[in-house]
């Protein structure tokens, strides 16, 4: 008995944190999907009408048509270049401290400063990209100021900024793929994209797999890039889902249709949360 | 140990050099620009094609950016922000993770459960009943209203109650026969010998509450309590180019620092069970 007091006493502040902040916010968020809330009177029933009105704005269905987009070319382009950059890293044996230092950083660069960055850097007239381009006698880019390039060039700066953990995320997998393994591949004769395809990959594919799952669920979030660099814009190609529940809730001050909107992100998200703690959990065991 | 290729001959170096090349290219290169960036007059930073190193090197932009943006004021937030973060997390964190590992009260599993069960949602789906009832207790513009919402956080509970679990109970054993309490066993033994967890922890923490933006751009809509990375996103439209490059560069100068102190706890907490930085 004394020993479940003395353990309650030891939970009670964390106890305390996770209702307030954690718990309760859920049960609340649930809740106010389904009110009109104004801060002057106390909120309404308004059954599915937050929904309705989400469905009934163009931007919803643009706002994940964006977010997809971006999605689905982040892991085009933001996947492979980890594995394949942890790949090389590992033959290498040589600068192996100033290779993981360099890709790393980026890491440590708080989003915004990256994000201003990099808007330098794209701007299309004294820009890095654009001078260098110009410099090579390559065509140039709009880059952020064209409906048809921003979303890639958000891209980018994700990749450049992130790719640093699931580097080295990979490399220390790809450390633990027994020797012996790639020498069986040898005296089978087996060339190096054989070896990649037959032993590499079968061998990390559950970090691959732990990896894909975080990306999709952090990617189908993302906010501070678009809400730093483009506002949205040019012409709403850059409104992901986070910054339409962000103009709902401190733009309209419509908490109860921006909650809808978490709740729609939620259940979109809430296969992969799912499927990553199942596997996690499972190898951790 | 044997990795896809061996030995060292022509093709080794030839990939050894390319990659470093773009290694640099990629990743030094444009940190390398914005430092120089800073030195620049606007005038020169406008012209095309850009100057490599600069023609008048005007120093000065690293003071005057930090008396035109007031940065001391945004450093002191953020640096409040941030060590309160990792205090606050740590007091509430580890009694709880001893608490369930250790002492294994009655319905433990289930508080872990429900606690692990909040990692199921994506950390922006909180975003607006947490802003309410942050409102509704009057933490808006105050440090404490990022401190207690990040301290939530069921994954460090959950690496810091593995590592305690591996400790051998015949220590904690030893402890009681000598009259320690459970207080005095988490202060004697656990903690000490939890020092690597706890840095990995400690530095995460820290990291994350420095890096963050959207959180303080809802909890300080004053302009005077908020932090680096909102101030200087305030900041960046009317800033002259050159003072607000020289704020990037100052603002992202702790981290580096903490990077490269803490470099090994940094990287071996990576891959410490999915500690995303």
């Amino acid at each position: 008995m004394r020993r479940h007091v003395t353990a309650y006493g030891f939970l009670s502040l964390a106890l305390v944190v996770f209702a307030i902040f954690s718990w309760w916010p859920i049960v609340r968020g649930i809740v106010l999907s389904f009110q009109q809330v104004n801060f002057v009177t106390s909120p309404d029933w308004v059954g599915w009408e937050n929904f309705e009105r989400l469905f009934a704005d163009p931007l919803f269905v643009v706002a994940w048509r964006n977010t997809l987009f971006f999605t689905i070319l982040a892991l085009v382009i933001g996947f492979g270049v980890p594995f394949l950059t942890a790949v090389v890293l590992n033959e290498l044996r040589h600068a192996k401290g100033y290779f993981r230092l360099l890709v790393y950083l980026p890491v440590m660069l708080p989003p915004v400063v990256t994000a201003l960055l990099w808007k330098w850097f794209y701007d299309p007239g004294p820009g890095l990209f654009n001078s260098v381009l110009r410099g090579l006698g390559l065509p140039t880019s709009q880059w952020l100021d064209s409906s048809s390039t921003s979303m890639i060039s958000l891209v980018l700066v994700i990749t450049w900024a992130n790719m640093g953990s699931a580097t080295l995320i990979y490399l220390a997998a790809l450390q633990t793929i027994p020797g012996e393994l790639y020498e069986a591949a040898d005296l089978d004769g087996a060339g190096i994209l054989k070896k990649v395809w037959h032993v590499t990959i079968p061998q990390t594919k559950f970090v691959i797999l732990m990896l894909l799952l975080l990306q999709v669920v952090a990617t189908m979030q993302i906010f501070t890039e678009p809400f730093v660099m483009t506002g949205g814009g040019p012409e709403e190609s850059t409104v992901t889902v986070l910054l339409l529940l962000y103009r709902y809730a401190f733009y309209y001050n419509d908490f109860g249709t921006a909650s809808a909107l978490s709740l729609i992100l939620f259940g979109a998200l809430a296969v992969f949360s799912f499927l990553y703690l199942k596997i996690t959990r499972k190898a951790d065991a | 140990m044997r990795t896809l290729t061996r030995g060292t001959g022509k093709l080794y170096w030839a990939v050894l050099t390319i990659t470093l090349v773009l290694f640099t290219a990629a990743f030094l290169l444009p940190l390398v620009w914005v430092l120089l960036g800073a030195f620049k007059p606007p005038a020169e930073l406008a012209q095309q094609p850009p100057t490599i190193l600069p023609r008048t090197w005007e120093p000065g932009a690293y003071v005057n950016a930090w008396n035109y943006m007031d940065l001391g004021r945004f450093f002191l937030n953020t640096f409040v922000v941030a060590i309160g973060a990792w205090a606050v997390q740590m007091a509430v964190i580890v009694p709880a993770a001893y608490a369930l590992s250790k002492l294994r009260p009655i319905f433990g599993n289930v508080i872990m459960g429900l606690m692990l069960a909040t990692l199921m949602l994506p950390a922006t789906a909180l975003l607006v009943p947490v802003y309410l009832t942050l409102t509704d207790l009057d933490l808006l513009n105050n440090p404490a209203g990022i401190w207690f919402p990040a301290a939530a956080n069921a994954l460090n509970v959950y690496l810091l109650k593995r590592f305690f679990d591996q400790i051998p109970e015949e220590l904690l054993e030893a402890a009681r026969i000598d009259g320690a309490n459970a207080w005095t066993t988490l202060v004697r033994i656990i903690l000490p010998i939890s020092r690597p967890i706890l840095a990995v922890v400690s530095i995460f923490a820290v990291v994350a509450a420095w890096k963050d933006f959207i959180w303080p751009l809802l909890v300080f809509p004053d302009p005077a309590k908020q932090t680096l990375s909102v101030a200087l996103q305030r900041f960046a439209p009317d800033t002259p180019i050159n003072l607000l490059l020289a704020g990037l560069v100052l603002a992202s100068l702790p981290m580096v620092a903490l990077f490269l102190a803490f470099q090994r706890h940094i990287l071996a907490g990576l891959t410490a069970g999915g500690v995303k930085g």
